[in-house]
């Protein structure tokens, strides 16, 4: 058993960490301030190849593997949040499906550019009655000829609006339930398709979430991903591989909690001396640091099974809520720890307790975690 | 073009602390970096080969570990790296330090422009790049903010406090770059960096160089340190600001009066 990462992981983690500290970081705040989606560090990302990490060069992607991927996430979700789920939608909920159930025309098409960065991903499935309940939806799709028309809307669209490219579900056969959804590559252009609502959130607020609407959408039957009725397998592993992506992002988050309340906690001085001089502070710390290392260690198995192809959706769903649930206690302990600075604006640890939160809640929420993982051990 | 940037692995002295009984540096634990110049000078080097087409090689002299700043380089999109290495150069002052990378710049054969960042962040000598100019008998500019080519004339922007001159430089030359937003170093690529860690890195020690052994290393260095310390802190200057000129020297008369110095 080998706890190291390789020389690779270690220099992409060099590599985007450098890229974090330098042009991510230091908008961050004011981007949550005044909920502004970065395109620019986006594209930025895109140009330096941090969108196709885990992709085969021949779809434009560099050929290395989940765990650089989660390093990465986890590097910019370290001091920004936001920017790190958007990153984890693109590379893991657009771009997968499409690597996994597209056809080759659909990957040179679609993938590529996705990998090389030169287009922005997202994935729509929930609805505003259909959230855990995925397939409660009512967005539907008929075919028409060489053509499907889609109509209905979907919610919380991370990306959407920005993104170029939509992965999106829709019922092809509502009778049929489950087995009656279909998957569907719609591009951002297309008539019939438009924004609506952008949600107006708690936390991650320099990512952004809209409303899709469809009326009377036409989308080539081409660009159908998968075969007609596998919507509903291709929404459920892709989502198996986007909980590793925002468990690299809790880590990252509470990561970057644990550093600053490391920082602080040496250079606060109450009662003439460090405040991490007490053992409550530095008890706490120690706390804190366990829990972050125990859902790094969860998240890069998930993604290492996921790099050899071993089944992952058990440990991805382990590394989720462990590690999101690790974010939201060691951010609230960092605000604890920095006390009434905590709790200003002036410092970032009440914005990385409030991207915390919404870890626990998206891409399966943690009680749907626990059924992932109960189903899978009772099996 | 063949263009050959020489770069040095430093401390990272924004982490450097120093001991307050030796006043040294506490190099332990510290990590090493790319000296932030060179990274100017690597840009430089990349930018000239944008434009103008040819090959980047970096040279390094330094212990195994100089590797590291070797492959950051490549990672940038450098196409070769050299490391020069031999407990034989161990010691080296600057004078030692630009003899030898002379000579390895002379086993590399063609070249048309080498570049330097304009001093390192440790020892802040600015020696070694004008050194090799004079071991190579070839002509040097420091201090270069911009860099053009037409044929074997290079155009080179040197900037000074009060501006900067025009300085037009028959190639082949060394030029040392300074921190500059023309070049402005840029990030590694992923792929950039999942190459440079592919990348096998050539170890040239001294009997891979032609060069007399006495001026290798200690032996070669007639520089020699007695002492380090910290210089007295000086104290900070006062800026008069008025209204008008007249105002502001008879404010400059009075202080200068009342310290008796007039």
């Amino acid at each position: 058993m080998n706890f190291v990462l390789t020389p690779e992981q270690e220099d992409i983690r060099k590599m985007v960490r450098e890229f974090a500290e330098k042009s991510v970081a230091p908008t961050a705040a004011e981007r949550d301030e005044k909920e502004l989606f970065p395109r620019n560090i986006f594209d930025q990302m895109g140009e330096l190849g941090i969108f196709g990490l885990p992709y085969p060069e021949e779809y434009g992607g560099a050929g290395s593997d989940f765990v650089s991927y989660a390093i990465a996430v986890e590097e910019i979700s370290r001091v920004c949040g936001s920017t790190g789920i958007g990153l984890s939608v693109h590379v893991s909920l657009c771009a997968w499906p499409i690597f996994k159930y597209g056809t080759e025309e659909q990957k040179q098409k679609y993938l590529r550019p996705l990998a090389e960065g030169t287009k922005l991903g997202a994935f729509g499935l929930t609805e505003p009655n259909a959230g855990t309940d995925a397939a409660a939806g009512s967005t539907i799709a008929v075919k028409d000829g060489d053509s499907y028309i889609i109509n209905g809307s979907k919610v919380f669209n991370t990306n959407g609006g920005e993104a170029e490219i939509e992965v999106i579900f829709a019922a092809t056969d509502k009778a049929a339930g489950l087995k009656g959804l279909s998957a569907f590559i719609v591009e951002k252009d297309t008539p019939g398709f438009r924004f609506g609502k952008k949600e107006v959130k708690m936390g991650i607020r320099s990512s952004v979430q809209r409303e899709l609407i469809f009326e009377n959408c036409r989308v080539p039957a081409a660009n159908m991903l998968g075969k007609e009725g596998e919507g509903f397998k291709i929404a459920m592993t892709t989502l198996d591989g986007g909980r590793i992506g925002v468990a690299a992002q809790s880590v990252g988050i509470a990561q970057g909690a644990l550093e600053a309340a490391i920082k602080y906690s040496k250079e606060r001085i109450q009662f003439g001396k460090p405040i991490a001089a007490n053992q409550a502070i530095s008890f706490m710390l120690a706390d804190m640091a366990t829990k972050v290392d125990a859902a790094r260690l969860l998240t890069y198995r998930a993604a290492y099974h996921k790099s050899h192809h071993i089944s992952y959706a058990k440990e991805a769903a382990m590394a989720k809520m462990f590690a999101s649930d690790a974010a939201m206690s060691v951010t609230t302990d960092a605000v604890q720890i920095f006390g009434g600075y905590g709790y200003s604006r002036e410092y970032p640890v009440e914005r990385m307790m409030r991207d915390a939160k919404i870890t626990q809640i998206y891409e399966g929420t943690n009680q749907a975690m626990r059924m992932v993982v109960s189903g899978s051990i009772l099996r | 073009m063949e263009i050959i940037v020489c770069v040095k692995q430093v401390p990272d002295t924004t982490e450097v602390k120093i001991d307050p009984v030796t006043n040294t540096l506490i190099r332990q634990g510290v990590p090493s970096i790319v000296n932030p110049f060179d990274k100017n000078a690597i840009e430089a080097a990349l930018q000239l080969k944008e434009a103008y087409g040819g090959k980047v090689t970096v040279l390094s002299m330094g212990p195994p570990q100089a590797k590291d700043a070797l492959k950051e380089c490549l990672a940038m999109g450098a196409d070769a790296a050299i490391l020069i290495s031999d407990r034989a150069f161990g010691g080296s002052d600057t004078l030692a330090t630009s003899y030898t990378l002379a000579a390895a710049i002379r086993k590399l054969g063609a070249y048309d422009i080498i570049l330097y960042g304009k001093q390192a962040i440790d020892g802040d000598t600015a020696q070694v790049g004008p050194e090799t100019a004079e071991h190579l008998g070839i002509a040097q500019v420091t201090y270069a903010s911009k860099i053009e080519v037409t044929d074997s004339l290079a155009t080179i922007e040197r900037e000074h406090e009060e501006g900067y001159e025009v300085i037009e430089v028959k190639l082949p030359a060394v030029v040392t770059i300074i921190k500059t937003l023309n070049y402005e170093p840029r990030y590694p690529t992923v792929k950039g960096t999942m190459k440079a860690n592919r990348a096998e890195i050539p170890v040239w020690t001294a009997a891979d160089l032609t060069v007399k052994a006495e001026r290798l290393g200690l032996t070669g260095s007639p520089t020699q340190v007695r002492k380090i310390f910290t210089p007295p802190r000086r104290v900070q200057g006062v800026l008069i600001q008025k209204d008008t000129a007249r105002e502001a020297v008879a404010d400059l008369l009075q202080r200068l009066s009342d310290a008796k110095i007039v």
